[in-house]
């Protein structure tokens, strides 16, 4: 039972952190209707940064957050500007040519990343990365837990902004539907460059939250773009709230896949609820609740 | 129609005496491998160019090509060239379960339904050691030392692709296809069984793709999971050989097969040797930049985008104005544009 219950929870706390990479893509996803499959690669620049912040001017990696987030935002703001938008433009028979972009920008970027850094495993050590607390017999890893809460925090706030302010809501407009919002006055170019960025910068937070745990290598971003567009279809594309869910039904997923299966099988587990969800629910999470 | 004829028998003379005017290894490795691409960027641009179904996972056909040669002489001692004939339809099963799955999908959906099915292909791959020995690979001996052989092998393959697409294309099922790609909807209420055909192309291209895998183990020797199954290098490099060319022309992805091949290997050699050695080390890089240029600016491929490339090479070098000719024909190519 404890077995269980710490596969549960460390599911749990790794989902918040899923969650937080799945919502800018559904974002992205929901203003462009596309995917990007350069996701996990911006969260990989991401956590590049915030390890020269640490390694040169000892930066804790959680203020490292205030260096990454607006990089990266602005980093895919110049994306969407300079390399997708202009895509719009261009008259092909392939209509999926701006996912094809995203692929290339992933290469690019982790290319430029193993030219910089090469290919070594590095990592962040801080004096609270391997630090427990216990709760009930459950151990709670503390980096962890800082980052489920930071993730939690940073959805509240995204959350706010999407609903309350007037370019979230331009936002949401645009994603319903672009055709009406662009007749209101909304300028789509730039609500598309602003909804990348910001998706940039979700992952960002995610990338610097996951650095005290992981190991940082240029492939990284793989395997998280992956679980980004899991999460995606999971929750329904473009659908916000069911990222969140889709987040955390992944992490647990994993958890329990690499408890009760093998660790081998991780990734796996997120694939196959990826087609099960394609078959049986398409729409994802999204079509249970009608939010 | 004569003057293509004879472009045709001339091209194919070229390719027949090729390895005969060409003794260097070396160039008769690039010209396989470009053969080999002439196959695969063809199947691609069958089911995406054609039939409208943009795949982000042929390297699922090309490793279970690959794996079924690799298997039958790793595991059941026979010779890997069974492979070859068995390698094709061991792809169209898995294009069967691959189409079941991912054509209840459409247009966006679909693409990433294959970039998650290659992802499970590539990590049954490494996980199935038993089977595939995992990470580990599979190693054979090559039958042949002289590259030749093979060299005339992947012509064959590419000649009888290029074959089988032209005729489809002209037949009953690739004016299906085409409808299917335009709009699905209004092909299937004139009577067209979309799911039946797009399986249809789909096995086709899975077919070739699955040829091309086991001939790449007999010619290669060597695989293993990160190789075969590899999203960027063999479904991202499918697309790209096809879009280089010029998507759903029969021609394009063969030129763009010799355009990618030539271009990825003059940057791994670092231009020729000329170059730094950081250069050769950033080909990865390169491939990268390749897949953004051509986005961005060849979108429809050399063999489509001719008319666009043409007026950059006529431009008059003096004053940078466009000749007499490129303008005319600008004109007379975009009547809907303004």
């Amino acid at each position: 039972m404890t077995v269980f219950l710490q596969t549960l929870v460390s599911g749990l706390l790794i989902g918040g952190i899923y969650a937080l990479i799945g919502m800018g893509m559904t974002l992205i996803m929901g203003v462009m209707g596309i995917i990007n499959l350069a996701h996990g690669q911006l969260m990989m620049v991401a956590m590049y940064i915030t390890y020269a912040a640490y390694t040169f001017f000892h930066l804790d990696p959680y203020l490292a957050l205030f260096v990454a987030m607006p990089g990266l935002f602005l980093l895919g703001c110049a994306i969407q500007k300079y390399l997708l938008n202009p895509l719009m433009d261009v008259e092909t028979i392939i209509p999926q040519n701006q996912v094809l972009m995203t692929v290339g920008i992933a290469i690019v970027l982790t290319e430029i990343a193993r030219f910089i850094f090469s290919s070594t495993y590095l990592s962040v050590r801080t004096g609270y990365s391997t630090k427990v607390f216990f709760l009930g017999g459950v151990s709670f890893n503390w980096p962890m837990t800082i980052a489920f809460l930071l993730a939690v925090a940073l959805t509240v706030a995204l959350f706010w902004f999407l609903l309350k302010t007037d370019l979230g809501r331009s936002i949401r407009a645009v994603a319903q539907d672009k055709e009406a919002a662009i007749l209101m006055g909304v300028n789509s170019r730039r609500i598309t460059i602003i909804t990348y960025g910001l998706g940039a910068g979700l992952v960002a937070a995610a990338g610097c939250l996951l650095i005290p745990i992981f190991y940082l290598f240029p492939d990284i971003g793989r395997p998280f773009t992956t679980k980004a567009f899991v999460i995606t279809i999971l929750g329904g594309m473009g659908s916000t709230v069911g990222a969140i869910f889709g987040g955390l039904t992944l992490g647990i997923a994993e958890s329990l896949g690499a408890t009760y299966i093998g660790m081998s099988y991780k990734e796996m587990v997120g694939l196959i609820i990826f087609l099960t969800v394609l078959i049986f629910l398409p729409g994802g999470l999204k079509r249970l609740t009608k939010v | 129609m004569k003057r293509n004829q004879i472009i045709n028998a001339v091209l194919a003379l070229v390719f027949l005496l090729f390895p005969l005017a060409v003794t260097s290894d070396y160039y008769r490795h690039l010209a396989i491998l470009a053969l080999m691409w002439v196959v695969i960027g063809g199947s691609w641009n069958l089911l995406a160019g054609y039939t409208g179904q943009i795949s982000f996972g042929h390297a699922i056909f090309f490793g279970t090509g690959a794996y079924a040669a690799g298997i039958l002489a790793d595991k059941l001692g026979l010779s890997a060239w069974w492979g070859l004939a068995l390698g094709g339809p061991a792809a169209v099963l898995m294009g069967l379960v691959i189409g079941f799955i991912c054509f209840r999908l459409r247009g966006p959906y679909f693409a990433l339904a294959t970039i998650a099915a290659g992802e499970i292909c590539r990590l049954i791959a490494v996980n199935w050691e038993s089977m595939t020995n995992g990470m580990v690979g599979i190693l054979l001996i090559q039958s042949f030392r002289s590259k030749v052989p093979y060299y005339y092998l992947a012509l064959a393959l590419a000649g009888a692709s290029l074959l089988v697409f032209s005729l489809v294309m002209k037949s009953k099922w690739g004016f299906y296809f085409v409808s299917i790609r335009e709009d699905q909807d209004a092909a299937e209420s004139l009577g067209i069984n979309a799911s039946l055909y797009k399986n249809l192309s789909l096995a086709i291209s899975a077919f070739f793709t699955g040829t091309a895998g086991a001939f790449y183990m007999n010619y290669m020797a060597f695989i293993d999971p990160e190789v075969v199954f590899s999203l960027p290098y063999i479904s991202i490099m499918a697309i790209l050989v096809a879009i280089i060319g010029g998507v759903a022309t029969i021609w394009g992805p063969a030129v763009g097969a010799f355009i990618m091949v030539g271009i990825q290997e003059t940057f791994r050699s670092a231009i020729f040797g000329l170059a730094p050695k950081w250069v050769s080390q950033s080909h990865a890089l390169v491939f990268g930049l390749i897949v953004i240029f051509v986005i961005l600016y060849l979108a429809n491929g050399v063999v489509g985008d001719w008319p666009k490339i043409k007026r950059l090479l006529v431009r008059s070098p003096k004053t940078g104005d466009a000749t007499w000719l490129s303008l005319k024909r600008g004109k007379s190519e975009r009547p809907s544009e303004g």
